[in-house]
């Protein structure tokens, strides 16, 4: 199973001039994605913005996929990168279906073969531009995983990418704990959504939750969070110093 | 990589900014959002900064350049309210700036859009984007929001609108604006000026009409989930 099959040269006595694409700087970009382990398995967040530069172009694009039966997917970075990402996990699935031997790929092998692809991809100075975090659920046991675009990856009890890692983890440092219930995880994902609309540009109010456990995956519709702007001091700040902000 | 936000990055009031005429005064209009890099450093700003009783000012591009020029005219207008024994003109207003910011053009990064009334020329508003140049026009959009309203103004905007109309159509346009430009965000503020004096209003976002592939805020999606129960989450 080749995964840079897509990616040789017709003709390897060719001069190396003829590079194959590299992404040398996104384009249509994801923003955060968080995610948690709960008492039944794993649930990620991600909202549905694809940003082109500072244009919040793409309103409704799933960062989020199931992958196989165990594990879910959720990415930030160049779009067309994760596409490509879910094309070679594809490929990967139906490999693994194809034994036919009632063994199939759980999340923390998936996660491992992620990590080889990020990485190898970094060493040609052709990264894939992407963070992504990996959960799923297999044989009662949780995994949760993350792996950036130069190949460090790691697994925790809650992990995010980007603005996430700044604004989301610290919620999550204090207030996650073992085995909370669907309802808590989903009200703590939601607190750090809304602080991630409130002061990253790049969010959009449109977001997905989705959940993993051992029966399988749900992604839940899109969906739109209120935000709270009725403290007295927004409505004048300046009062006090005209011409300030 | 994204890990790294700069946070040293200076303050930009991304910004929607707008000024409209209408058929007694004007209406000024912003966002709210000034960001450091990609970080929202104020989400709830006040970009319509007061020059005199009876002219204001929308700023846009860098937050100290464009502060510290208004400190500067508001300064030199109320010397010369003093000196002239009445309310200094919009016109005044904008001149000033003109002057502070063609001459300083290598140095500063600010766009302005100056709106007043005084009883001599009614309701004006004075462009002066960045290099100095000063424009007097019915209506001015400005910052980096604008650009997703040319087309917008170019069809919708019409002479001699009442007040409520104009205050309305200047919430939508910046409300437009916020929707597609990343660098703008937060409320709405308005100002209105005219002979009657200065009205200053606030428009949160969840207040705000929904635009194209916006959905309805929800407290929770516990809400969505329990009141819908015979259609739960999908794949």
């Amino acid at each position: 199973m080749n995964f840079m099959a897509s990616k040789q040269p017709e003709n390897s006595l060719l001069s190396p001039e003829s590079d194959s694409q590299r992404t040398l700087y996104p384009y249509v970009t994801g923003t955060s994605v968080v995610a948690l382990k709960y008492k039944d398995g794993i649930l990620m967040a991600a909202d549905m913005g694809g940003s082109y530069g500072s244009t919040l172009r793409y309103k409704s694009v799933e960062r989020m996929k199931p992958i196989g039966k165990h594990s879910l997917l959720g990415a930030s970075g160049e779009i067309s990168d994760f596409q490509e990402i879910l094309r070679y996990l594809d490929e990967l699935i139906l490999y693994d279906n194809m034994w036919d031997d009632g063994n199939s790929l759980g999340p923390k092998e998936v996660h491992n073969y992620l990590t080889r692809v990020m990485y190898n991809r970094r060493n040609k100075f052709n990264p894939l531009w992407n963070s992504l975090v990996l959960g799923g659920v297999k044989n009662g046991q949780k995994y949760l995983g993350t792996v950036s675009m130069i190949g460090v990856n790691f697994e925790d009890n809650h992990v995010a990418t980007g603005f996430g890692n700044h604004l989301a983890r610290p919620i999550l440092r204090q207030e996650w704990h073992e085995n909370l219930s669907f309802e808590d995880g989903v009200r703590l994902l939601e607190k750090c959504m809304r602080v991630l609309l409130y002061r990253d540009r790049s969010a959009v109010n449109k977001l997905q939750i989705a959940k993993i456990t051992e029966e399988g995956v749900t992604i839940s519709q899109p969906y739109s969070l209120k935000t709270y702007w009725e403290f007295s001091a927004f409505e004048n700040p300046a009062q006090g110093a005209i011409g300030s902000w | 990589m994204d890990l790294e936000m700069n946070l040293n990055a200076s303050h930009s009031m991304g910004t929607t900014i707008i000024g409209v005429t209408y058929n007694g005064g004007v209406v000024l209009g912003a966002d709210s959002r000034t960001s450091t890099g990609m970080y929202v450093a104020n989400r709830a700003s006040d970009k319509i900064t007061q020059l005199t009783d009876n002219v204001y000012v929308c700023r846009s591009g860098s937050a100290a350049d464009s502060q510290i020029v208004s400190d500067y005219i508001r300064y030199f207008l109320h010397q010369h309210t003093i000196q002239l024994g009445q309310s200094a003109t919009s016109k005044v207003a904008a001149n000033l700036i003109r002057l502070l910011s063609y001459n300083n053009k290598n140095m500063l990064e600010t766009g302005l859009i100056v709106g007043g009334w005084d009883k001599y020329e009614g309701g004006k508003i004075y462009a002066i984007p960045l290099g100095g140049t000063l424009i007097e026009q019915p209506f001015a959009i400005g910052g980096s929001g604008s650009s997703y309203l040319y087309g917008f103004f170019d069809q919708a905007w019409k002479e001699g609108m009442t007040k409520d109309e104009a205050e309305q159509f200047v919430v939508k346009a910046v409300s437009l604006a916020i929707a597609r430009d990343g660098a703008s965000g937060g409320v709405v503020r308005t100002v209105i000026i005219n002979s009657e004096g200065v009205t200053r209003n606030f428009y949160p976002s969840d207040k705000l009409q929904l635009w194209h592939e916006e959905l309805e805020p929800q407290n929770s999606l516990l809400d969505l989930l329990n009141s819908s129960s015979p259609e739960p989450m999908n794949i």
